[in-house]
């Protein structure tokens, strides 16, 4: 397993002890709430901790992907909806990270890494989730720019981004070419809809987005015209190896309640820790949440070195990760029994958030196409 | 102006703390980080630096390699350049030795106000720094809450039983924490990146010309007999008889037995 | 040879753990076979014996100067480390007080000797001074033992520990008074004492809790708590069922959604003891419960449990802290 160096491990330490006495008090609010809590982004800004992921020339650090997965998980644990906020940062402005020019990133990723701004990654449409060739949002080329016009559904941060990466379909007269545009908040045309009451993840604000008319300079394209799934596909590498280390802290802040209320009730004159039934349900907890540790450590690895199995690791992480905290949280609300199903107790929240793991950034079933395709690849090549 | 905060590295209490088959602390299960009260002592000389009333912020820690992180942390909070004593010699010291030890490293940098914590969350001994104070002939103010540098004293709240005395003595001083004198920063991702710079300054007992006689087991003035946990706590005791009787018995043994009054 | 107890006198009269200390040195001198003194310092000393007698002083060694009237660092440690160096006690006690904790190691470091800081017990172990001390949170009992060339053994002690032993009317000690050469020169300059004005404590912070819960059956229920707590000077604290009441302010409420709590003791009236109400409280160092129904939960962790109308037993208890104070 990657080992920390000595400044990733200070700053891994200094999140956790943001984490027990600050974001630990806040998670109950802000998921009570369910509005962006700007006090604590602010937090993170003060920190740096923005800039984590960031290359060094655009006022980021020389840290590695594992720390910054390292932070995701160990903020998961307290609150995933603002571990969210540390992701979608990094993952909105992913496209201008790999594919943008050296003006855009300077524009774009200096204001990020401070904290400055907010990013969204605006791909799913009302019609197009797992299938992303759907997408319908059109690019009309127009003198010095384009013109957008459509929707998007499920944006993280909509309501607050600054920067959005924006896929649509340009059409050149012969096809329809998918293309990544960076646009920024004030730019008119842009509409921000209603904001998602969702079951869980409160306090990440999730809106829909129109485009009506939208003009666009031509500054604004990401890579090239007809790149653009190429650009998503890459983002959601990224993303799968966040969402596996959001759901890897669920799982372990599952864990840990589960085990600690089980040290201390007592039933039928026995602690419940004392109980097979549970010590089981223990054991099946602590299995995935050690086997989840390795598969994102490996796709980290992955991510760090451009490896060719990153897109199977990564999913498989995801894939492994989600349903994992799905089942953790479930345990641990079983575990508690009555309490469980309160607010009283965190593990509700924890059940409630688990649940978008599986669906979020590629649902179980697309990664699973995912690495069945990679398997049988790897297979077909050797015979 | 230059403060020097002496720093120790301590066994974080909130952890599990266990003893070894001797009976003596599990190092090994021991996580170590920076004494709190030693913090609140790093960040005041910090922000006594960012008001302008200091130049240099220095820390300085008796202990080995295990002891860095702590010393890092301080270097990443804002310290400037940080020194450690490290000797095996030191083996099995009291605080008179560890005291010789730091006065002596305290001799070898230059600084016009010395701080540090008022105790050890850990060990709690409180007695370090008013011996330092003795053998660098230094007036000494401990339990500060608050603390001020003006022309070349420093003005000093200090905690006492049943209030708040305030007072001042001219530098160079010695002045120690108690908790409320400043809170914390958490180090921010920039200065932990940047302390990797900072530069540290690890010297022996000989670098700092401490005479070996005055440390190590065989000069302990006190010695450690016996280390026990802690029994757990066993509830469910009864107090049996009328109401009158049990009430009273109660409160004979929380006074005589509990000891809590 | 004698054993010495450094005594303080807070608005003319000796702390109590003066007399706790006194009461140890007794005994520890009467194993061998020495003297007890009692070293005072002050201005104007109206009445420096007391009761110090009767607890087993024999000499009240007196520095009255206008040097000693406040205490100063400087002066106390100067004039200290003289009767100590013209005297020679084999042991020193000095309380665990603001100016104990701050005297003893210059004292110490002075007469280049050992200190044992916060005794929770003093011991004499086969001729030896066995002193224990309790680091690491409290969660460790430590025994140190002197070297034998550190003379005077010097030794900080937590007051509450040391035994008061019954005091003999009939027993008296002298007064010497002594005069001090110098007191060195004196670095601190004292601008301001304020005072604390005494309030009932915050619950987070306070040493002491009385909390209440569904057996109080009303908010005049904690009326009947408050009495006890100002008897103690502390607070208040309520379970979540007489929060959702509404029969006190959920500020006063500890538990799983309320404040986390660790005292010295924690007195539960009429507090069921449900799962949510423990994980608030169960760090308490000590742990009564009074309720009228003997399978509460609240009993499993209680150090001291009482099976009573808590309506009969919490005035009960408040007189019974009010008649030992007085006495």
């Amino acid at each position: 397993m990657y080992q920390l160096t000595e400044e990733e491990s200070m700053i891994v330490d200094m999140v956790d002890r943001l984490c027990r006495d600050v974001i630990s008090e806040r998670a109950a609010q802000i998921d009570e709430d369910d509005k962006f809590p700007h006090d604590i982004f602010d937090l993170l800004k003060e920190q740096g901790i923005f800039a984590v992921s960031f290359d060094e020339a655009y006022g980021g650090f020389d840290t590695s992907i594992h720390c910054w997965v390292r932070i995701i998980e160990r903020v998961a644990r307290e609150s995933p909806a603002v571990a969210l906020m540390i992701l979608i940062n990094a993952v909105g402005t992913d496209p201008v990270v790999s594919f943008g020019t050296e003006e855009q990133k300077r524009t774009i990723l200096t204001r990020l890494t401070a904290g400055e701004a907010k990013a969204c990654f605006a791909l799913t449409e009302p019609n197009a989730g797992s299938d992303i060739s759907s997408i319908r949002t059109t690019a009309k080329k127009i003198d010095g720019g384009y013109c957008l016009n459509g929707s998007k559904i499920f944006i993280t941060n909509g309501a607050v981004g600054d920067y959005f990466s924006v896929f649509a379909q340009v059409d050149d007269g012969i096809d329809r070419k998918p293309t990544c545009f960076i646009v920024s908040k004030d730019t008119p045309g842009l509409v921000i809809g209603r904001k998602e009451e969702k079951m869980g993840l409160r306090g990440s604000v999730t809106s829909q987005l129109f485009f009506e008319n939208m003009v666009v300079p031509e500054t604004s394209i990401i890579g090239e015209v007809g790149q653009g799934f190429e650009v998503a596909h890459h983002t959601l590498n990224r993303g799968r190896l966040a969402v596996a280390a959001l759901a890897e802290g669920v799982a372990r802040a599952s864990l840990d309640y589960a085990a600690n209320y089980a040290l201390e009730r007592v039933q039928f004159g026995r602690h419940l820790s004392e109980m097979q039934a549970i010590r089981h349900m223990i054991a099946d907890m602590e299995v995935g949440v050690e086997a989840g540790t390795l598969l994102l450590d490996q796709a980290a690895s992955d991510y760090q070195d451009n490896s060719k199995n990153l897109m199977k690791h990564a999913s498989a992480a995801k894939l492994y990760c989600s349903e994992l905290a799905v089942r953790n949280s479930e345990a641990a609300v079983q575990i508690f029994g009555g309490y469980g199903v309160c607010k009283d107790y965190p593990v509700e929240r924890f059940y409630r958030d688990a649940k978008f793991f599986t669906i979020v950034e590629g649902t179980s079933q697309v990664q699973r196409t995912l690495v069945a395709k990679a398997v049988l690849k790897e297979h077909a090549l050797e015979s | 102006m230059k403060i020097t905060v002496c720093i120790k590295s301590a066994v974080d209490t909130e952890a599990v703390v266990a003893l070894d088959g001797q009976g003596a602390l599990d190092s090994d299960r021991a996580s170590y980080i920076i004494d709190p009260y030693s913090e609140f002592a790093v960040e005041k000389a910090i922000q006594l630096k960012e008001s302008g009333a200091a130049d240099e912020v220095s820390v300085l820690c008796i202990g080995d390699e295990a002891s860095m992180p702590a010393m890092r942390h301080a270097l990443a909070m804002g310290a400037d350049a940080a020194y450690r004593v490290d000797d095996p010699l030191l083996a099995g010291s009291d605080s008179s030795a560890l005291a010789q030890t730091l006065a002596a490293a305290l001799r070898s940098i230059d600084c016009d106000f010395i701080m540090g914590g008022c105790k050890s969350a850990d060990t709690a001994n409180a007695q370090l720094m008013g011996r330092v104070s003795v053998i660098l002939d230094m007036p000494h103010i401990g339990v500060a809450t608050g603390v001020d540098l003006e022309n070349g004293r420093a003005m000093v709240r200090r905690e006492i039983d049943d209030g708040v005395e305030l007072l001042d003595v001219a530098l160079p001083a010695v002045v120690t924490a108690q908790q409320g004198l400043a809170e914390p920063r958490y180090p921010k991702v920039p200065d932990i990146m940047r302390s990797k710079k900072k530069p540290v300054t690890v010297w022996t007992l000989a670098d700092i010309g401490v005479n070996v006689d005055m440390v190590g087991e065989h000069a302990a003035k006190t010695v450690t007999h016996a280390f026990k946990l802690k029994p757990e706590r066993v509830g469910g005791r009864i107090m049996e008889g009328e109401p009158a009787d049990a009430v009273r018995d109660t409160v004979a043994a929380l006074y005589n037995e509990a000891k809590v009054m | 040879m004698s054993i010495w107890v450094f005594a303080e006198l807070k608005d003319g009269a000796y702390r109590r753990v003066a007399y706790e200390m006194v009461s140890k040195a007794r005994s520890l001198a009467d194993e061998r076979g020495c003297d007890v003194g009692v070293v005072v310092f002050g201005r104007a000393i109206e009445d420096p014996r007391q009761q110090l007698g009767a607890y087993g002083a024999d000499q009240v060694l007196v520095v009255d100067d206008a040097a000693l009237e406040t205490y100063m660092p400087d002066a106390y440690a100067s004039a200290c480390v003289e009767l100590i160096r013209a005297q020679h006690p084999e042991i020193v006690l000095f309380a665990t007080s603001s100016i104990g904790s701050d005297l003893a190691p210059i004292v110490a470091e002075r007469l280049d000797t050992g200190l044992v800081t916060d005794a929770v017990a003093v011991e004499s172990v086969e001729g030896q001074l066995v002193c224990t001390r309790q680091p690491y949170s409290g969660k460790v009992l430590q025994d140190v033992v002197f070297a034998e060339q550190a003379i005077p053994h010097l030794v900080t002690v937590r007051p509450k520990t040391l035994e008061l032993a019954i005091p003999d009317e009939n027993r008296s000690a002298c007064v010497l008074v002594q005069s001090v050469a110098g007191f060195g020169d004196v670095r601190q300059n004292i601008r301001d004492v304020v005072r604390k004005v005494s309030e009932r404590a915050e619950l987070a912070e306070a040493d002491y809790v009385v909390a209440g819960g569904r057996g109080l059956k009303g908010p005049d229920g904690f009326k009947l708590l408050e009495g006890l707590a100002d008897q103690l000077g502390a607070a208040i604290g309520a379970s979540r069922p007489a929060v959702d009441d509404g029969w006190i302010d959920i500020q006063y409420q500890v538990g799983q959604t309320g404040k986390t709590v660790a005292p010295q003791l924690y007195i539960a009236c009429g507090i069921s003891g449900s799962i949510q109400h423990m994980a608030g409280m169960s760090a308490s160092k000590c742990i009564v419960a009074i309720n009228n129904d003997p399978d509460a939960d609240i009993f499993r962790v209680a150090d001291y449990g009482i099976v009573a109308d808590l309506f009969d037993a919490v005035p009960l208890m408040t007189e019974e802290f009010a008649r030992i104070k007085n006495a």
